[in-house]
Protein backbone atom coordinates (compact mmCIF):
# COMPACT_ATOMS: atom_id res chain seq x y z
CA UNK A 1 0.00 0.00 0.00
CA UNK A 2 1.22 3.32 -1.32
CA UNK A 3 -1.29 5.29 -1.21
CA UNK A 4 -0.75 8.81 0.46
CA UNK A 5 -2.82 8.54 3.77
CA UNK A 6 -2.24 11.92 4.83
CA UNK A 7 -5.39 13.21 6.15
CA UNK A 8 -8.08 11.57 8.20
CA UNK A 9 -10.55 10.93 5.34
CA UNK A 10 -8.05 9.09 3.22
CA UNK A 11 -7.02 7.12 6.23
CA UNK A 12 -10.56 5.82 6.88
CA UNK A 13 -10.87 4.77 2.99
CA UNK A 14 -7.77 2.77 3.17
CA UNK A 15 -8.80 1.34 7.06
CA UNK A 16 -12.72 0.84 5.43
CA UNK A 17 -12.12 -0.25 2.29
CA UNK A 18 -10.16 -3.80 4.48
CA UNK A 19 -13.98 -4.92 4.94
CA UNK A 20 -14.58 -8.23 4.01
CA UNK A 21 -10.63 -9.40 3.45
CA UNK A 22 -10.29 -13.36 4.09
CA UNK A 23 -7.61 -15.05 5.31
CA UNK A 24 -6.93 -18.65 6.29
CA UNK A 25 -6.46 -17.58 10.42
CA UNK A 26 -9.48 -15.54 11.36
CA UNK A 27 -12.96 -15.90 13.72
CA UNK A 28 -16.20 -15.78 11.43
CA UNK A 29 -18.63 -13.54 12.88
CA UNK A 30 -21.27 -14.34 13.19
CA UNK A 31 -20.10 -17.79 13.19
CA UNK A 32 -20.79 -20.46 10.64
CA UNK A 33 -20.06 -23.78 9.69
CA UNK A 34 -21.13 -25.96 7.50
CA UNK A 35 -20.27 -29.28 9.27
CA UNK A 36 -22.23 -29.33 12.16
CA UNK A 37 -22.75 -32.94 13.74
CA UNK A 38 -26.04 -34.31 12.84
CA UNK A 39 -29.00 -33.01 15.39
CA UNK A 40 -26.69 -29.62 16.14
CA UNK A 41 -28.96 -26.76 15.06
CA UNK A 42 -27.46 -23.92 13.06
CA UNK A 43 -28.50 -21.22 15.21
CA UNK A 44 -26.81 -23.44 18.42
CA UNK A 45 -23.51 -22.40 16.65
CA UNK A 46 -21.53 -20.11 19.27
CA UNK A 47 -17.60 -20.11 17.96
CA UNK A 48 -16.05 -20.59 14.65
CA UNK A 49 -12.34 -19.69 14.56
CA UNK A 50 -9.32 -20.22 13.20
CA UNK A 51 -6.37 -20.62 15.13
CA UNK A 52 -3.33 -19.48 13.34
CA UNK A 53 -0.07 -21.52 13.72
CA UNK A 54 1.70 -19.31 16.50
CA UNK A 55 -1.30 -17.52 17.38
CA UNK A 56 -4.01 -18.25 20.50
CA UNK A 57 -7.32 -17.50 21.21
CA UNK A 58 -9.56 -17.41 24.75
CA UNK A 59 -12.89 -17.65 25.24
CA UNK A 60 -15.46 -17.85 27.82
CA UNK A 61 -17.98 -20.97 27.86
CA UNK A 62 -21.38 -21.57 28.95
CA UNK A 63 -21.78 -25.10 31.32
CA UNK A 64 -22.49 -27.66 28.40
CA UNK A 65 -21.18 -26.15 25.26
CA UNK A 66 -19.09 -28.49 23.10
CA UNK A 67 -15.88 -26.85 21.66
CA UNK A 68 -14.85 -29.21 18.77
CA UNK A 69 -11.06 -28.52 17.89
CA UNK A 70 -9.94 -29.79 14.33
CA UNK A 71 -5.96 -30.10 13.89
CA UNK A 72 -6.87 -28.90 10.03
CA UNK A 73 -3.36 -30.14 8.45
CA UNK A 74 -2.05 -32.07 11.19
CA UNK A 75 0.82 -30.32 12.53
CA UNK A 76 -1.33 -28.37 15.41
CA UNK A 77 -0.79 -28.11 18.94
CA UNK A 78 -3.55 -26.85 21.39
CA UNK A 79 -1.95 -26.51 24.46
CA UNK A 80 -5.29 -25.94 26.74
CA UNK A 81 -5.83 -23.91 30.05
CA UNK A 82 -8.94 -23.91 31.67
CA UNK A 83 -10.40 -21.95 34.47
CA UNK A 84 -13.97 -21.62 36.76
CA UNK A 85 -15.17 -18.45 34.66
CA UNK A 86 -17.06 -17.32 37.89
CA UNK A 87 -13.79 -18.15 40.25
CA UNK A 88 -10.52 -18.25 38.29
CA UNK A 89 -8.55 -19.11 41.13
CA UNK A 90 -10.08 -22.77 40.48
CA UNK A 91 -8.41 -23.75 37.37
CA UNK A 92 -7.47 -27.32 35.80
CA UNK A 93 -5.36 -29.46 37.56
CA UNK A 94 -3.21 -31.80 35.38
CA UNK A 95 -1.34 -33.81 38.12
CA UNK A 96 -4.91 -34.45 39.84
CA UNK A 97 -6.45 -35.40 36.24
CA UNK A 98 -3.81 -38.29 35.58
CA UNK A 99 -3.82 -38.67 39.96
CA UNK A 100 -7.66 -39.04 40.34
CA UNK A 101 -8.21 -41.30 37.20
CA UNK A 102 -5.48 -43.58 36.72
CA UNK A 103 -4.53 -42.68 33.38
CA UNK A 104 -1.67 -41.23 32.52
CA UNK A 105 -3.32 -40.45 28.83
CA UNK A 106 -6.31 -38.45 28.63
CA UNK A 107 -8.37 -39.43 25.97
CA UNK A 108 -12.16 -40.05 24.72
CA UNK A 109 -14.21 -40.28 28.06
CA UNK A 110 -11.44 -38.96 30.68
CA UNK A 111 -12.83 -35.56 32.33
CA UNK A 112 -10.29 -32.64 32.90
CA UNK A 113 -10.91 -32.10 36.65
CA UNK A 114 -10.55 -29.03 38.59
CA UNK A 115 -8.20 -28.32 41.64
CA UNK A 116 -11.05 -28.23 43.80
CA UNK A 117 -11.77 -31.69 42.35
CA UNK A 118 -14.66 -31.23 40.34
CA UNK A 119 -14.78 -31.68 36.48
CA UNK A 120 -14.57 -28.80 34.50
CA UNK A 121 -14.70 -30.21 30.77
CA UNK A 122 -15.20 -34.33 29.54
CA UNK A 123 -13.46 -35.27 26.16
CA UNK A 124 -16.87 -36.60 24.29
CA UNK A 125 -14.91 -37.69 20.79
CA UNK A 126 -11.61 -38.19 20.32
CA UNK A 127 -9.91 -38.65 16.95
CA UNK A 128 -6.36 -38.15 17.80
CA UNK A 129 -5.69 -40.52 20.81
CA UNK A 130 -2.34 -38.37 20.99
CA UNK A 131 -2.46 -35.98 23.89
CA UNK A 132 0.64 -35.15 26.69
CA UNK A 133 -0.06 -34.05 29.88
CA UNK A 134 3.41 -34.20 31.10
CA UNK A 135 5.69 -31.21 29.08
CA UNK A 136 3.50 -28.74 29.21
CA UNK A 137 4.06 -25.45 26.92
CA UNK A 138 7.21 -24.29 25.50
CA UNK A 139 8.59 -21.46 26.63
CA UNK A 140 10.86 -18.34 25.65
CA UNK A 141 13.91 -19.60 26.81
CA UNK A 142 13.50 -22.85 24.92
CA UNK A 143 12.45 -21.48 21.83
CA UNK A 144 15.49 -19.12 21.74
CA UNK A 145 17.59 -22.23 21.51
CA UNK A 146 15.79 -23.98 19.36
CA UNK A 147 14.77 -21.30 16.83
CA UNK A 148 16.90 -18.25 17.85
CA UNK A 149 13.91 -16.19 19.05
CA UNK A 150 10.64 -17.23 21.18
CA UNK A 151 9.22 -13.84 21.61
CA UNK A 152 5.24 -13.18 21.11
CA UNK A 153 6.70 -10.26 18.91
CA UNK A 154 9.10 -12.40 16.45
CA UNK A 155 8.34 -15.22 14.33
CA UNK A 156 8.48 -18.28 16.71
CA UNK A 157 6.57 -17.66 19.41
CA UNK A 158 6.39 -19.41 22.68
CA UNK A 159 3.27 -21.41 23.70
CA UNK A 160 3.71 -20.46 27.42
CA UNK A 161 3.68 -16.72 26.54
CA UNK A 162 0.63 -17.02 24.41
CA UNK A 163 -1.12 -18.61 27.07
CA UNK A 164 -0.33 -15.82 29.39
CA UNK A 165 -1.18 -13.20 26.96
CA UNK A 166 -4.92 -15.23 26.63
CA UNK A 167 -5.04 -15.71 29.81
CA UNK A 168 -4.37 -11.54 30.65
CA UNK A 169 -7.49 -11.23 28.54
CA UNK A 170 -9.34 -12.04 31.31
CA UNK A 171 -7.96 -10.17 33.95
CA UNK A 172 -5.27 -12.90 35.09
CA UNK A 173 -1.50 -12.82 35.29
CA UNK A 174 1.73 -14.94 35.63
CA UNK A 175 0.57 -16.75 38.35
CA UNK A 176 -2.16 -18.33 36.71
CA UNK A 177 -0.86 -19.89 33.97
CA UNK A 178 -1.25 -23.35 34.93
CA UNK A 179 0.20 -26.45 33.87
CA UNK A 180 -1.58 -27.67 31.15
CA UNK A 181 -2.43 -30.59 28.56
CA UNK A 182 -1.11 -30.17 24.90
CA UNK A 183 -3.62 -31.23 22.42
CA UNK A 184 -2.59 -33.70 18.87
CA UNK A 185 0.82 -33.82 19.98
CA UNK A 186 1.38 -36.98 22.18
CA UNK A 187 3.90 -38.63 24.31
CA UNK A 188 4.04 -41.74 25.73
CA UNK A 189 5.78 -42.78 29.33
CA UNK A 190 8.33 -45.34 29.17
CA UNK A 191 9.33 -48.04 31.96
CA UNK A 192 12.42 -45.93 32.56
CA UNK A 193 10.46 -42.42 33.13
CA UNK A 194 11.61 -41.40 29.42
CA UNK A 195 8.82 -39.43 27.87
CA UNK A 196 8.93 -40.96 24.07
CA UNK A 197 7.23 -38.12 21.63
CA UNK A 198 4.27 -38.67 19.13
CA UNK A 199 4.92 -35.93 17.10
CA UNK A 200 3.54 -36.56 13.53
CA UNK A 201 2.93 -34.96 11.09
CA UNK A 202 -0.52 -36.79 11.85
CA UNK A 203 -3.41 -36.88 8.92
CA UNK A 204 -5.07 -33.52 8.58
CA UNK A 205 -8.77 -33.43 9.77
CA UNK A 206 -8.48 -34.83 13.47
CA UNK A 207 -11.25 -33.46 15.74
CA UNK A 208 -11.43 -33.70 19.46
CA UNK A 209 -15.23 -32.54 21.18
CA UNK A 210 -14.62 -31.22 24.46
CA UNK A 211 -17.68 -30.63 26.84
CA UNK A 212 -17.65 -27.88 29.18
CA UNK A 213 -18.96 -29.27 32.31
CA UNK A 214 -18.79 -25.74 34.30
CA UNK A 215 -18.67 -22.02 33.20
CA UNK A 216 -15.50 -22.09 31.63
CA UNK A 217 -12.67 -19.51 30.56
CA UNK A 218 -11.06 -21.63 27.64
CA UNK A 219 -7.10 -20.75 26.44
CA UNK A 220 -5.78 -21.98 23.90
CA UNK A 221 -2.03 -21.46 22.13
CA UNK A 222 -1.14 -23.47 19.00
CA UNK A 223 2.60 -23.43 18.96
CA UNK A 224 5.47 -26.40 18.13
CA UNK A 225 5.38 -29.12 21.28
CA UNK A 226 8.35 -28.40 22.70
CA UNK A 227 9.98 -31.57 22.25
CA UNK A 228 9.33 -31.13 18.31
CA UNK A 229 12.99 -30.96 17.03
CA UNK A 230 12.07 -30.13 13.69
CA UNK A 231 12.52 -26.35 12.15
CA UNK A 232 9.11 -24.24 13.25
CA UNK A 233 6.69 -26.54 12.22
CA UNK A 234 2.76 -25.93 13.53
CA UNK A 235 -0.46 -25.44 11.19
CA UNK A 236 -3.86 -23.87 11.84
CA UNK A 237 -6.42 -25.12 14.65
CA UNK A 238 -10.31 -24.94 13.72
CA UNK A 239 -12.15 -24.22 16.72
CA UNK A 240 -15.99 -24.87 16.21
CA UNK A 241 -18.47 -24.60 19.55
CA UNK A 242 -21.72 -24.97 19.95
CA UNK A 243 -24.37 -25.00 23.07
CA UNK A 244 -25.55 -28.13 24.21
CA UNK A 245 -27.53 -29.58 27.04
CA UNK A 246 -25.61 -29.87 31.05
CA UNK A 247 -24.44 -32.99 31.34
CA UNK A 248 -27.54 -35.77 32.38
CA UNK A 249 -27.14 -37.95 35.89
CA UNK A 250 -26.67 -41.48 33.30
CA UNK A 251 -24.46 -39.57 31.38
CA UNK A 252 -21.92 -42.35 30.08
CA UNK A 253 -18.74 -40.93 30.41
CA UNK A 254 -19.78 -39.35 34.24
CA UNK A 255 -20.84 -42.84 35.41
CA UNK A 256 -18.14 -44.94 34.27
CA UNK A 257 -15.85 -44.93 37.41
CA UNK A 258 -16.52 -43.92 41.37
CA UNK A 259 -14.01 -41.28 40.57
CA UNK A 260 -15.76 -39.61 37.74
CA UNK A 261 -19.49 -39.71 39.89
CA UNK A 262 -18.02 -37.89 42.56
CA UNK A 263 -16.46 -34.97 40.16
CA UNK A 264 -19.47 -34.67 38.39
CA UNK A 265 -21.03 -34.47 42.19
CA UNK A 266 -18.89 -31.82 43.16
CA UNK A 267 -19.33 -29.34 40.18
CA UNK A 268 -23.63 -30.13 40.58
CA UNK A 269 -22.73 -28.65 44.36
CA UNK A 270 -21.11 -25.56 42.66
CA UNK A 271 -24.49 -24.73 41.07
CA UNK A 272 -26.55 -25.79 44.36
CA UNK A 273 -27.66 -22.11 45.31
CA UNK B 1 28.60 -33.69 65.35
CA UNK B 2 30.03 -34.46 62.44
CA UNK B 3 29.32 -38.30 63.49
CA UNK B 4 25.64 -37.74 62.64
CA UNK B 5 25.10 -40.34 59.68
CA UNK B 6 22.11 -37.49 58.25
CA UNK B 7 25.53 -35.50 57.94
CA UNK B 8 27.53 -37.60 55.61
CA UNK B 9 29.22 -36.38 52.45
CA UNK B 10 27.45 -32.83 53.79
CA UNK B 11 30.98 -30.71 53.40
CA UNK B 12 29.80 -26.80 53.86
CA UNK B 13 28.58 -25.79 57.85
CA UNK B 14 25.54 -26.04 58.56
CA UNK B 15 23.61 -23.10 58.95
CA UNK B 16 19.82 -24.41 58.94
CA UNK B 17 19.02 -27.96 60.53
CA UNK B 18 15.38 -28.58 61.41
CA UNK B 19 12.87 -31.31 61.99
CA UNK B 20 9.64 -31.52 60.27
CA UNK B 21 6.96 -32.75 62.28
CA UNK B 22 4.84 -35.26 61.32
CA UNK B 23 1.60 -33.28 58.72
CA UNK B 24 3.24 -30.00 58.90
CA UNK B 25 4.06 -27.57 57.07
CA UNK B 26 7.39 -25.85 56.04
CA UNK B 27 8.93 -22.92 54.40
CA UNK B 28 12.94 -21.32 54.51
CA UNK B 29 14.64 -19.69 52.33
CA UNK B 30 17.79 -21.17 50.61
CA UNK B 31 20.50 -18.86 48.81
CA UNK B 32 22.14 -19.37 45.83
CA UNK B 33 24.82 -21.90 46.25
CA UNK B 34 23.76 -23.31 49.40
CA UNK B 35 22.97 -26.88 49.54
CA UNK B 36 19.35 -28.44 51.29
CA UNK B 37 19.21 -32.08 52.04
CA UNK B 38 15.77 -33.66 52.68
CA UNK B 39 16.39 -36.58 54.98
CA UNK B 40 13.64 -39.15 55.30
CA UNK B 41 14.28 -40.23 58.74
CA UNK B 42 11.96 -42.84 59.14
CA UNK B 43 11.25 -44.02 55.78
CA UNK B 44 8.86 -44.04 53.04
CA UNK B 45 7.34 -40.22 53.81
CA UNK B 46 6.58 -37.94 50.94
CA UNK B 47 7.42 -34.47 50.63
CA UNK B 48 5.76 -32.03 48.47
CA UNK B 49 8.11 -29.54 47.91
CA UNK B 50 7.92 -26.15 46.00
CA UNK B 51 10.10 -23.78 44.62
CA UNK B 52 9.71 -19.96 44.00
CA UNK B 53 12.54 -17.60 42.62
CA UNK B 54 13.14 -15.16 46.30
CA UNK B 55 13.07 -12.22 43.92
CA UNK B 56 9.87 -12.82 41.85
CA UNK B 57 7.58 -15.18 43.16
CA UNK B 58 5.77 -15.33 40.02
CA UNK B 59 8.10 -17.10 38.97
CA UNK B 60 8.15 -20.44 40.62
CA UNK B 61 8.73 -24.26 39.89
CA UNK B 62 7.59 -25.98 36.76
CA UNK B 63 7.64 -29.75 36.54
CA UNK B 64 6.48 -29.92 32.96
CA UNK B 65 9.37 -27.50 32.14
CA UNK B 66 11.87 -29.89 34.31
CA UNK B 67 10.04 -33.05 32.59
CA UNK B 68 10.46 -31.63 28.83
CA UNK B 69 13.84 -30.54 29.22
CA UNK B 70 15.22 -33.84 30.84
CA UNK B 71 12.57 -36.02 28.58
CA UNK B 72 11.79 -38.49 31.56
CA UNK B 73 9.51 -38.00 34.34
CA UNK B 74 11.50 -39.57 36.82
CA UNK B 75 13.77 -36.90 39.43
CA UNK B 76 17.71 -38.56 39.80
CA UNK B 77 20.45 -37.75 40.65
CA UNK B 78 21.65 -34.55 38.23
CA UNK B 79 18.25 -33.06 37.62
CA UNK B 80 17.60 -30.05 37.59
CA UNK B 81 14.25 -28.56 38.59
CA UNK B 82 13.07 -25.74 35.86
CA UNK B 83 10.98 -22.76 36.68
CA UNK B 84 8.03 -21.79 34.92
CA UNK B 85 10.60 -19.11 32.58
CA UNK B 86 12.51 -22.32 32.12
CA UNK B 87 15.25 -21.37 34.32
CA UNK B 88 16.97 -23.81 36.76
CA UNK B 89 16.12 -23.09 40.31
CA UNK B 90 18.00 -25.78 42.08
CA UNK B 91 19.71 -29.29 41.11
CA UNK B 92 19.85 -32.58 42.60
CA UNK B 93 23.47 -33.06 43.52
CA UNK B 94 22.77 -36.80 45.22
CA UNK B 95 20.19 -38.71 46.32
CA UNK B 96 20.34 -42.29 47.89
CA UNK B 97 16.92 -42.89 46.24
CA UNK B 98 16.74 -44.09 43.09
CA UNK B 99 14.22 -41.72 41.56
CA UNK B 100 11.70 -39.12 42.98
CA UNK B 101 8.29 -38.11 41.67
CA UNK B 102 7.03 -34.95 40.14
CA UNK B 103 3.94 -36.15 38.33
CA UNK B 104 1.49 -36.72 41.05
CA UNK B 105 0.89 -33.41 42.53
CA UNK B 106 -0.28 -32.89 46.13
CA UNK B 107 -3.07 -34.23 47.99
CA UNK B 108 -6.24 -31.99 48.58
CA UNK B 109 -9.09 -32.07 50.71
CA UNK B 110 -11.01 -31.67 47.27
CA UNK B 111 -9.21 -34.57 45.69
CA UNK B 112 -9.31 -36.76 48.47
CA UNK B 113 -12.89 -37.18 47.77
CA UNK B 114 -12.88 -37.76 44.22
CA UNK B 115 -9.68 -40.47 45.04
CA UNK B 116 -11.38 -42.41 48.11
CA UNK B 117 -14.91 -40.59 48.95
CA UNK B 118 -16.67 -37.40 50.75
CA UNK B 119 -15.77 -38.94 54.12
CA UNK B 120 -12.27 -38.19 53.97
CA UNK B 121 -12.71 -34.17 53.27
CA UNK B 122 -11.98 -33.54 57.05
CA UNK B 123 -8.94 -35.09 56.46
CA UNK B 124 -5.40 -32.49 56.42
CA UNK B 125 -3.68 -32.10 53.12
CA UNK B 126 -0.88 -31.43 51.40
CA UNK B 127 -2.88 -28.29 49.39
CA UNK B 128 -3.57 -27.18 52.64
CA UNK B 129 -0.02 -27.15 54.17
CA UNK B 130 1.12 -25.36 51.03
CA UNK B 131 -1.77 -22.84 51.65
CA UNK B 132 -0.48 -22.03 55.10
CA UNK B 133 2.89 -21.71 54.37
CA UNK B 134 2.39 -19.56 51.13
CA UNK B 135 -0.24 -17.28 53.05
CA UNK B 136 2.20 -16.41 55.56
CA UNK B 137 4.00 -15.10 52.46
CA UNK B 138 1.59 -13.35 50.64
CA UNK B 139 0.88 -15.44 48.24
CA UNK B 140 -1.93 -17.87 47.74
CA UNK B 141 -4.08 -20.61 45.80
CA UNK B 142 -2.94 -19.30 42.52
CA UNK B 143 0.61 -19.95 43.58
CA UNK B 144 0.09 -23.25 43.87
CA UNK B 145 1.37 -25.88 41.03
CA UNK B 146 2.02 -29.05 39.70
CA UNK B 147 4.61 -30.04 43.05
CA UNK B 148 8.06 -32.84 43.59
CA UNK B 149 6.95 -35.25 45.78
CA UNK B 150 10.48 -36.55 47.39
CA UNK B 151 10.44 -40.38 48.37
CA UNK B 152 7.05 -40.95 46.54
CA UNK B 153 7.06 -43.24 44.27
CA UNK B 154 3.82 -43.01 40.90
CA UNK B 155 5.42 -45.23 38.05
CA UNK B 156 3.36 -45.43 34.64
CA UNK B 157 2.17 -48.80 32.89
CA UNK B 158 2.58 -49.51 29.26
CA UNK B 159 -1.39 -49.32 29.14
CA UNK B 160 -1.33 -45.55 30.74
CA UNK B 161 -2.17 -46.78 34.25
CA UNK B 162 -0.78 -44.44 36.86
CA UNK B 163 -0.72 -44.60 40.77
CA UNK B 164 1.27 -43.84 43.90
CA UNK B 165 2.47 -47.34 45.27
CA UNK B 166 4.75 -48.95 47.55
CA UNK B 167 7.68 -46.61 47.90
CA UNK B 168 11.23 -47.51 47.32
CA UNK B 169 12.50 -44.87 49.89
CA UNK B 170 13.69 -46.45 53.60
CA UNK B 171 14.88 -44.77 57.12
CA UNK B 172 17.71 -42.22 56.26
CA UNK B 173 18.07 -41.52 52.70
CA UNK B 174 18.21 -38.57 51.14
CA UNK B 175 18.28 -36.05 48.59
CA UNK B 176 20.47 -33.40 47.87
CA UNK B 177 19.19 -30.32 46.52
CA UNK B 178 22.37 -27.31 45.28
CA UNK B 179 20.17 -23.81 44.98
CA UNK B 180 20.84 -22.21 41.36
CA UNK B 181 18.92 -19.18 42.22
CA UNK B 182 17.69 -17.67 45.58
CA UNK B 183 14.67 -19.69 46.31
CA UNK B 184 12.18 -20.17 48.58
CA UNK B 185 11.40 -23.37 49.25
CA UNK B 186 8.08 -24.71 50.77
CA UNK B 187 7.23 -28.08 51.70
CA UNK B 188 3.94 -30.04 53.18
CA UNK B 189 5.23 -33.43 54.70
CA UNK B 190 2.64 -34.92 53.52
CA UNK B 191 -0.37 -36.10 55.95
CA UNK B 192 -2.26 -38.42 53.28
CA UNK B 193 -3.14 -41.57 54.94
CA UNK B 194 -5.60 -43.08 52.14
CA UNK B 195 -2.72 -44.52 49.82
CA UNK B 196 0.90 -45.96 50.30
CA UNK B 197 2.07 -43.12 49.87
CA UNK B 198 3.62 -42.31 53.69
CA UNK B 199 3.18 -46.10 54.36
CA UNK B 200 0.06 -45.16 55.82
CA UNK B 201 1.64 -43.66 58.64
CA UNK B 202 2.81 -40.19 58.26
CA UNK B 203 6.43 -39.45 59.81
CA UNK B 204 9.08 -36.66 60.35
CA UNK B 205 11.50 -35.26 57.98
CA UNK B 206 14.88 -33.20 58.80
CA UNK B 207 16.04 -30.60 56.74
CA UNK B 208 19.88 -29.26 56.62
CA UNK B 209 20.92 -26.59 54.63
CA UNK B 210 24.87 -26.25 54.03
CA UNK B 211 26.74 -23.23 52.90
Amino acid sequence: MSARLSDPVAARAHARAMEGTIVEAMPTLPPKADDLPPGVAADALVWEETIAGGGYASRILSRGTRVRLIDLEGDACASLLLFNAANPAERLNIADTVKVQWDAYPTVGSVLLSDMGRAMASIEHDAAATHDAFCGPSNEAANQRRYGDGRNSGAHPNARDRLLLGAAKHGLNRRDVHPCINLFKGVAIAADGTVVPHLGPFEPGRALVLRAEMELIMVIANCPHVLDARPWTITPLRATAWRGPVTATDDPIRTATAERRRAFLNTEDLYRR
Amino acid sequence: MRNDPHLTGLVGPVVHDEIVAARAPWSHRVDAGQTLRVIDVEGNQAVDFLLYAADDDAERYSAQDTIAAQANIFLRTGSALLSSEGRAMMTITGTSVEYHDTIGGACSCESNSLRYGHHTKAQHSCVDNFLEANLRDGRGKRDIVSNVNFFMNVPVEPDGVLGIVDGISAPGLTVDLRADMDVIVVVSNCPQINNPCNGFNPTPVRMIVTA
